[in-house]
Formats: C-alpha cells, structure tokens, sequence
C-alpha cells in the first residue's frame, strides 16, 4: 500500500483551505426550475454531503460541478479558479472523479480493467508503442497495474480481479466503481449514493472506506446519501436542499436541529402551522 | 487432463499481463503458427488458393472489423469500401511511382484506408447505432461508385486491372505457395499488434466507449480522438485485407470485388467468430470460408446431388439461422464457446 497512498497522498494541500466555491448557481430545464441560487463551499480533506428529500436536485448539482451540466447562472470556483462551461473530461482532468447513483461501469470488462481504465488519465503511451507493446507501453503497463493492485487491496476484492463486473453482486459493483475512481488519484471525489441499495454490513464497509479515502489520502470527498444515520456520522460539513434551494447548511448537530429540514424531511402539521 | 494451470505461479505482474499467461495456450499457438507454415507444402495449389488464402485474407478483415465494432461498438458496412479503397490505393501508387517498394506502396494503401475511415467515421461522433450503420452504408456505395472513374482504374476500358507482381527484397510472389506465406506473415504481424492493442490502454478505451460512453468520459476519455483512432486502426487492417485479396487472392482489381455482400460478410464472421475477440476474428473467417465448401462437397458425396442454385440458398439459411442463434444465445461467438470449453476444461474431471 505505501507506494499508491503517498502517490494518493502527494499534492493535497492543506486541509481547511477552499477547493470547490459554488455561488449563485441556478440551473433550469425548460421550465423546470432543479437548482436556484444555491451556495457552499467545500473545503479541502472535508467529507461534504449534499442532502435532501427527492428530487431536491442534488445529482443536479453534482452533475454541474464535473460538468454534464452548465449551469444557468452563477459561477463554481475550482482550486480558485471560475469556470461556467466545460466537458467532462476536463473536469476528469483537473482532478475530479466521481461514481454514480445506478453503477456506471464497463460491463464487459473485468474488475481489473475497469480500474486499469480509470488510470486512463496518467497514460501517456502512444497507439503505435501499444501496437508493439514496446518501451513507454510496457513500463506504463505495469506500472498501472501495481498501483491498481493496491486499490484492489484497499478495497478487499482481490478474488474478483479477473471476473467480468456485470457478473459481480450489487455492493461489489459498487466498490469496484470507487475503485475505478481512486485510480484517477482524484483531488475531488464525488460520491452519488454510494450506498443506495445496500443492507447493513455492506454500508459499514462502505462508509469505512470512505473514511478510510477520506482519512488515509486525505482525499477530498462529496456525498450525496439518503441514509440520514450515515450522512449524520461520515460529514464534516452538510447542506440541505429542497426544491431546488439551499434550506440549511452546517455540522450534522446544527443541521439535524434546523427547523426548515425537519420540516422539509418530516413535514409539519396543520395546526403547529397555525 | 493435459490443460492445467496449477503450478504455474506468476510472481511479476509481466508475467501475469501476458499475452497468454497459461503454457499450454503458448504451446499450443507455436504448433498452429509451425502447421501454418508447414501446410502449403504439403496440400494441392488448389487447396491454397480456395480455402488457405481467403482464410487468412478475411482474417485479416475480420480483425479490422473486429476493432471497431467489436471493441469500439461502432457498427460499420462499410468493409468492402474500405478493403476497396486499400487495394486501388496499393495499385495506383505502384502503378504511378514504379520505384516504390511494394511493400512501403502497401503500408501506404493502408493510411490511405484509414485516412478514408477517419473521415467516414467523423458521423459516429453525433450518431450511434443504426443510424451509424447507414451512413457506412453509404461510404459502401458512394466509395465503389468512386473507384470506377476512369482515373482510378488507369483508363481501362472495362474497369478491371491486373495486379502487378510483387517481388520483396529478391522475393518474387507469384506460386500459391509465395502468395501463402506471404498472407501468413502479414496476418501474424497484424495479429499480434491488433492483440496488443486491445490489451493495452488503448482498448481499454475502446471497449470502455462501447459498455458505457458516458461513464468513459467522466473519466477523462474523451470521446473523439478514441472512436476516431478505432475507425483508423479498423481501416487500416481493414485495407491490407483490400490489398492482399486483389495482390494475392484475385491477381486483379475491380472494385466491384468489394461490393456490399463482402461487407456483409466480414460483418457475419465477426459475429459468428466473436464481437471483442481476437480469436473470434479467425474462427469466424474460417467458418465462412469452410461452410460453402462443405456444402459443394459433402451432399454430393453422400449421394445427394444438390444444384448450384440450391447450394447457395442453403448457404444464406445457415448464415441467417446462424447470425440469429449467435445474437441469441451467445453473442460472443465461437470464441466463448471456445474459452467455455478451456474453462471447463481446466477443472475436468473435477470441476468441484
């Protein structure tokens, strides 16, 4: 593990300063109105959480900051800089990775590949070197594969290395998706549900290796989680949204005692209204 | 019994990237490849020019097929045109620059392909799928229509050209077994780099396009470059294929020797042979070359004289009825059925 977790660990600066500043964004389909004036700020080795009841637009908002999405309006700050539109892979490029809600990954491929191609960004072989698996392609090559072998390790899935991932169960999916985004050494990882659908063991493994990312690469980490217990134990910092809007934001006390977010996840009565 | 892999412990990660990490499977690829060279001398001419040498040509194609829709999922019918545009290139340049080499003229016809790849390609960056197919559909026709100008064909009256003669270095390749030998070293060559390509970041690219492009690009790969470098690579192995089959097969070009039911052809070997497989690619050529034969033969040595007619409708049944049990049951083709066996293999007579 020592070689990848300083190689993880190098360059991510200290903790507490700003890495991803969103201001004002607002983001509309049609008439539909998914995201309005919203504001935070993620600062550097934090676990921030995004929360909300359904459609709160909270995938929205992760969707605008690696780029799938341009906002409307406002501007998100990334390692200080503005940026309104970019690609995905720019995004992957400046170092943010994420997983998804509904596990993306490559089904015909096996649990090794799909984390050898999250490397993707750190190969600089060229087509003709591949062809003749000479040189640069070979040393890459293996160079990758050490380095995935660690993750593989870290993530305790060393029996499915070679087994295709459509065939692997849910929670393992899961885990080789992180996987796939740690191979990125990302400085901003997005995690969208990752323990959607999951039974109990399969959440506290989970929610260990986040804190384990979190912890050990000092690894900048920003959640999206239906489970309150979960979001309430892993966040450093949390923001509610619903409907759109920004209904709450601080620790896990001050947000779990914020009138509007019980209200908005439990709804208030008739008459305590009146 | 014989097909084991315990004992074999690999202790480097070289080791266990290998092309074939198992000893037996590299034992068993050094006998096909001495067979392979062996055969020729010990078969008729006939054998070699009707069965060995379309083989290993649509072997070739098969492969270049393979890259792109296999790996890359980019459906393409436009195989004949570019095979097509291959070998016209390999004939006019030779034909207009004598002193070139034939085979600096040959690595030249297969830019020249995947030059034509790329800029048919530039439509899968908007579209997918069927849609895709259609406009390589058109590449077919438009590309064929192309090559009957008058320019193209060196003025000849009637389209058809001969091919010139292939001398390499002092190597005159003009017996069947020349031509063989010949085929068999550019399929190996191409073989292996197109393995090399699909096991090393490059394919994994590819094939991440194909199982999920949206997933592919979060992670930085960036969709043009790598559906572009896919068609260009395909076209290219796609071309030789082009030149050996009018260099060596044909002995002469008419592009409607290229026509859409070649394309159409490499297209069922792939799927037959196995989308995604190297092997596949062979397994699919050598079952679409054999088929045919066997029909001609066996009916007729049983005692069942079939016409010609009917030959060639039985032909088309078993191509369609095939197509779509492999769709079905096992859309990877031959090569599954093949890596099903060794896997089974492996654990007989035990297998829990």
């Amino acid at each position: 593990m020592a070689t990848a977790q300083a190689q993880l660990k190098a360059h991510r600066g200290q903790a507490g300063e700003s890495l991803l500043k969103v201001e004002n964004v607002s983001l509309a389909f049609g008439g539909v109105r998914a995201l309005r004036d919203v504001s935070f700020e993620v600062k550097r080795k934090q676990i921030f959480s995004i929360i909300g009841p359904n459609g709160a637009g909270k995938s929205s908002m992760l969707n605008c900051i690696n780029g799938f999405y341009h906002p409307n309006s406002g501007t998100i700050t990334y390692k200080g800089r503005p940026r309104r539109q970019m690609r995905p892979y720019e995004a992957a490029n400046q170092g943010i990775a994420r997983t998804f809600q509904n596990i993306a990954l490559f089904k015909g491929m096996s649990t090794l590949d799909n984390i050898m191609t999250g490397r993707h960004l750190k190969t600089k072989a060229t087509l003709l070197e591949n062809a003749l698996w000479l040189g640069r392609a070979q040393r890459e090559e293996m160079e990758h594969r050490r380095f995935c072998e660690e993750i593989i390790d870290f993530l305790e899935i060393q029996a499915y290395r070679k087994t295709p991932v459509g065939t692997l169960p849910y929670g393992l999916q899961k885990r080789v998706e992180l996987g796939r985004a740690l191979a990125a050494e990302p400085e901003l990882l997005l995690l969208d549900e990752p323990m959607a659908g999951m039974n109990l063991e399969e959440k506290q493994d989970m929610a260990r290796f986040i804190l384990d990312v979190n912890d050990e690469f000092g690894m900048t980490i920003c959640l999206i989680e239906h489970d309150m217990a979960v979001v309430m134990d892993l966040s450093d910092h949390i923001v509610v949204l619903d409907h759109g809007e920004k209904i709450g934001e601080g620790g896990p006390e001050e947000v779990s005692s914020n009138p509007r977010v019980i209200e908005a996840y439990l709804g208030t009565s008739q008459e305590q209204e009146a | 019994m014989l097909y084991r892999e315990s004992g074999q412990f690999k202790t480097t990660y070289a080791a266990d990237q290998a092309m074939l990490p198992i000893r037996q499977d590299q034992i068993f690829l050094a006998l096909v490849i001495l067979v392979a060279i062996a055969i020729p001398f010990l078969v008729s001419n006939y054998v070699i020019q009707a069965l060995l040498l379309p083989f290993l040509i649509y072997s070739v194609a098969a492969i270049g097929l393979n890259i792109l829709v296999g790996y890359c999922g980019q459906i393409s019918l436009g195989t004949g045109g570019f095979m097509a545009v291959g070998a016209f290139a390999a004939w006019n340049l030779l034909a207009r620059i004598p002193e070139m080499p034939p085979l600096v003229a040959f690595v030249l016809a297969g830019l020249i392909a995947a030059g034509t790849g790329v800029l048919f390609g530039l439509p899968a960056l908007r579209i997918k799928g069927f849609y895709l197919a259609v406009t390589t559909l058109a590449a077919q026709f438009f590309l064929i229509w192309l090559l009957q100008r008058p320019w193209f064909v060196g003025y000849s009256p009637t389209g058809v050209i001969s091919a010139q003669t292939i001398e390499i270095l002092g190597w005159r390749i003009d017996t069947p077994v020349d031509r063989y030998l010949f085929a068999l070293a550019v399929v190996i060559i191409i073989a292996l780099a197109a393995k090399n390509l699909v096991r090393s970041a490059t394919g994994r690219k590819w094939m991440a396009i194909r199982d999920m492009d949206v997933a592919a690009e979060i992670i930085g790969i960036r969709p043009m470059p790598t559906k572009l470098k896919a068609f260009a690579v395909s076209s290219f192995i796609v071309g030789i294929a082009g030149v050996l089959w009018a260099y060596l097969y044909l002995g002469q070009l008419e592009a409607e020797a290229f026509d859409i039911y070649t394309s159409f052809d490499v297209l069922f070997m792939v799927i037959i042979g196995g989308l995604g497989s190297i092997l596949g690619s062979f397994l699919g050529a050598a079952f679409v070359v054999i088929v045919p034969i066997i029909l001609n033969t066996v009916p007729s040595a049983i005692g069942l004289p079939l016409g010609t007619a009917m030959i060639s409708y039985i032909e088309i049944f078993i191509f369609g009825s095939l197509i779509i049990f492999f769709l079905i049951v096992e859309p990877h083709g031959l090569a599954r059925l093949w890596s099903i066996a060794k896997q089974k293999l492996r654990l007989w007579p035990f297998p829990y």
